[in-house]
C-alpha cells in the first residue's frame, strides 16, 4: 500500500478504512454522567457518536395525574419535587397560574420576598450545575465542592425561612407562607456579598482555564435558528444569541422594577452555556441587592378566598422563568376543587430535545458535556 | 542457638503489646476494618440524591466515616443507597444492580420514597418500597432526610456490620452464610411488575379485618 492510499492517522480513521462495525452502547440509567437516571441509546463509529436515542421515563411519578386528584393547595409541595434543585420558583409557577386563574393580587412586600427566593434559587442551580459541568469534564471532586460550599450558605436561608432544605413549600396563592424571620435579612445580605468573592474565585480558575475551553469551545453548537426551532428556552437560548428572558418579556411579579441585564451569548456551544450561567449569577445579585434594599412592610399574603373554586371552562397558562428555562402550568378547570387538567411545561425536557441533534458528529465524551451544559434534571424531564 | 527454660516467649497480653503484636479475635478486626471502609454505589434516583451529594460535600464531610470513595461501578462498592423513588421502569435495573455487586453488600433505602413509594404511592407508576424485592438493611425515613440523618443511617449500618460473626457456629456475616445473594428481576409487564414482589424478602402485611379496603 502506497503512502497515498493509507488511511489518515489517528483519529481519521473512519468505519471503512478498517471494515469495522456501527457499535451500539446504552448508557445510564446507572451511569455517573447522565445526571440522575436519564439513558442515551448511542451508535458509534469508533469513538463519533452516529446517533442518539435518549430514553427516558424512568423517573415517571405521574405528577399531573395526582395533582388532578387533589385540590389546588395540595398540588404545591408537588411542584418542590418537579426541579428538585428549584423549589422555590417551581412554587412560584404554580401559584402565578392560579393567581392568574382567580385574579389575585399579591402585596408588595410579597412580591419582593419571592423575588429574593427565586434569585438565590437561580444561584443555587447555576452554581451547582457549574460545579457538575467541571465534574463532567473530568476534574473529579473539587469544584463540586467548592459549588456545593456555597449552597449550603443559600440552603441555611431557606431553612430558616421555611424549614426545609429542598423541599421548601413556601409560596402560597396571593403570596408566601410566613414571615422573614428575625435577623434573615442581614444575613441574606452577608451572603450575598461574599458570594461575588466566589464567583471571582471560580472565574480565575475556570474561565481562561487551557481545558475548559478545548474540551467545550465549538462543541455541541446550537446556532440561534435552531434554537428557536426545538423552542429551547432559558440560559441555553440566550447562549445562542437570542435575547428572550421572561423576566424582561413578561415582567411578571415586579421584575419592571429592577435594573438587571440579560447576558448573550454567541456562539451557541458549551463554553458559551457555562459562561452564560456565570454572567447570570452576576445579575442575580444585582437584583438580590437591590430587593432587599427595597423591601418593604406589609402583609405577606393578599386576600384569597377559603376554598378554590375557579370557574368551569376556565383555562390558564402561567409562566415564569426559572433558572432552567420557560416554566409553565397550564391549568384547565371544571368548577369543582380539584383541577380538570394540570400540564406542567418543563424546560429541561424541552430543551433535552436539541441533545441528538447537538451530538451527532462529537465523540462519546463530548456527548456527556453537552448533556451536562444543557442542564437538566430528571424529575422535571419525567415527571 | 537453643532455648532455655527462661527464654521461653511469654505470650501475656503486656509483653506481646510491648513487642507490637496485637492479639484481637478475627471477627473484630474484620468488622472494625469492613465498617470503616463501606464503599457506597455513585447511583442517584431522585431528589434525595442531591442530598446524598450533599453528604459527601465538605460540610457533612462523609469521608470521616470512611465511605467517601463512591464507585460508579457496582462491582467494587459494598453499599448501595437507594436514593429516591424507583419507579416500575426502573425497578428492573436497581434489582440488577444490586445482584451485581459482590458480597458482603449492604442496602439503605433512603427517602420516603425507596421506603414506601413516599408522597407518590398513589401513583401507577411508583413502587411501593424497594424492599419487595431486595433486603433493606437501614430505613432513613425523611423527605427528603438531612444529610446529618444520612450520617446517622450509615453509623447504624456501621454498628451493624460491627455485630456481625464471620466465624463459629452462628455465623451472622451475610457474605459468609448464603453466599452471594442474587434475586430474580422482575420484568414489567402490563402495567405492572411481575412479580409484585419477591416471597423471598418480602412478605404482605396481613389485612386489618376491621379495614374494609385497607390501601396497599
Ligand atoms: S423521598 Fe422525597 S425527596 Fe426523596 S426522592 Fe422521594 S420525593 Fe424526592
Amino acid at each position: 500500500m502506497s503512502t497515498e492510499t493509507m488511511p489518515a492517522r489517528g483519529f481519521n480513521l473512519s468505519k471503512d478504512d478498517l471494515g469495522a462495525d456501527i457499535l451500539e452502547i446504552a448508557m445510564g440509567p446507572h451511569h455517573p454522567s447522565t445526571h440522575g437516571v436519564f439513558r442515551m441509546d448511542l451508535k458509534l463509529d469508533g469513538e463519533t457518536v452516529v446517533d442518539l436515542k435518549p430514553i427516558f421515563g424512568y423517573l415517571h411519578r405521574n405528577h399531573e395525574k395526582l395533582a388532578e386528584d387533589i385540590p389546588y393547595p395540595g398540588s404545591m409541595p408537588f411542584t418542590d419535587r418537579l426541579d428538585y434543585l428549584c423549589g422555590m420558583t417551581n412554587n412560584w409557577a404554580y401559584a402565578l397560574s392560579l393567581e392568574k386563574m382567580l385574579e389575585v393580587e399579591v402585596p408588595e412586600r410579597a412580591q419582593y420576598i419571592r423575588i429574593i427566593c427565586a434569585e438565590l434559587t437561580r444561584l443555587v442551580n447555576h452554581c451547582l450545575l457549574i460545579g457538575f459541568f467541571i465534574n463532567d469534564l473530568g476534574a473529579l471532586g473539587t469544584p463540586l465542592l467548592y459549588a456545593l460550599r456555597e449552597r449550603e450558605k443559600i440552603l441555611d436561608l431557606f431553612e430558616t425561612l421555611s424549614g426545609a432544605r429542598m423541599m421548601v413549600n413556601y409560596m402560597r396563592f396571593g403570596g408566601v407562607r410566613c414571615d422573614l424571620p428575625d435577623g434573615w435579612l442581614e444575613e441574606c445580605k452577608r451572603i450575598v456579598d461574599k458570594f461575588p468573592a466566589f464567583l471571582d474565585e471560580y472565574e480565575t480558575l475556570l474561565n481562561e482555564n487551557e481545558i475548559v475551553i478545548t474540551r467545550s469551545q465549538n462543541v455541541g453548537v446550537l446556532t440561534a435558528e435552531e434554537a428557536t426551532n426545538f423552542s429551547i428556552t432559558g440560559p441555553m437560548l440566550r447562549a445562542s444569541g437570542v435575547n428572550y428572558d421572561l423576566r424582561k418579556v413578561d415582567k411578571y411579579g415586579i421584575y419592571d422594577r429592577f435594573d438587571f441585564k440579560v447576558p448573550l451569548g454567541a456562539h451557541g456551544d458549551c463554553y458559551d452555556r457555562f459562561m452564560i450561567r456565570m454572567l447570570e449569577m452576576r445579575e442575580s445579585i444585582k437584583i438580590l441587592n437591590q430587593a432587599m434594599k427595597d423591601l418593604p412592610d406589609g402583609d405577606i399574603i393578599g386576600k384569597v378566598p377559603r376554598v378554590f373554586k375557579p370557574a368551569a371552562g376556565t383555562e390558564v397558562y402561567g409562566r415564569i422563568e426559572s433558572p432552567k428555562g420557560e416554566l409553565g402550568f397550564y391549568l384547565v378547570a371544571d368548577g369543582s376543587t380539584n383541577p380538570y387538567r394540570f400540564k406542567v411545561r418543563p424546560p429541561s425536557f424541552i430543551n433535552l430535545t436539541a441533545l441528538r441533534h447537538m451530538c451527532i458528529g462529537h465523540k462519546v465524551a463530548d456527548a456527556v458535556i453537552i448533556l451536562g451544559s444543557i442542564d437538566i434534571v430528571l424529575g422535571e424531564v419525567d415527571r | 542457638m537453643s532455648f532455655t527454660q527462661e527464654e521461653e516467649i511469654d505470650l501475656s497480653p503486656e509483653s506481646t503489646a510491648k513487642a507490637g503484636v496485637i492479639l484481637s479475635s478475627l471477627d473484630w478486626i474484620y468488622n472494625w476494618s469492613q465498617s470503616n471502609s463501606v464503599w457506597p454505589l455513585q447511583f442517584g434516583l431522585a431528589c434525595c440524591a442531591i442530598e446524598m451529594i450533599g453528604t459527601a460535600g465538605s460540610r457533612h464531610d462523609i469521608a470521616r466515616f470512611g465511605a467517601e470513595v463512591f464507585r460508579p461501578s457496582p462491582r467494587q462498592s459494598d453499599l448501595m443507597l437507594v436514593s429516591g423513588t424507583v419507579t416500575k421502569k426502573m425497578a428492573p435495573q436497581v434489582v440488577r444492580i444490586y445482584n451485581q455487586m459482590p458480597e458482603p453488600k449492604y442496602v439503605i433505602a433512603m427517602g420516603a420514597c425507596a421506603i414506601s413509594g413516599g408522597p407518590f404511592k398513589q401513583g401507577y407508576n411508583v413502587l411501593k418500597g424497594i424492599d419487595r424485592y431486595i433486603p433493606v438493611d437501614v430505613y432513613l425515613p425523611g423527605c427528603p432526610p438531612r444529610p446529618e440523618a444520612l450520617l446517622h443511617a450509615l453509623m447504624t449500618l456501621q454498628k451493624k456490620i460491627k455485630n456481625q460473626k464471620t466465624l463459629g457456629k452462628n455465623i451472622t456475616n451475610p457474605a459468609y452464610k448464603e453466599g452471594r445473594r442474587i434475586y430474580p428481576v422482575p420484568v414489567l409487564s402490563g402495567d405492572d411488575l411481575d412479580p409484585p414482589y419477591n416471597p423471598e424478602v418480602w412478605t404482605p402485611p396481613a389485612k386489618n379485618p376491621n379495614v374494609e379496603d385497607g390501601c396497599e
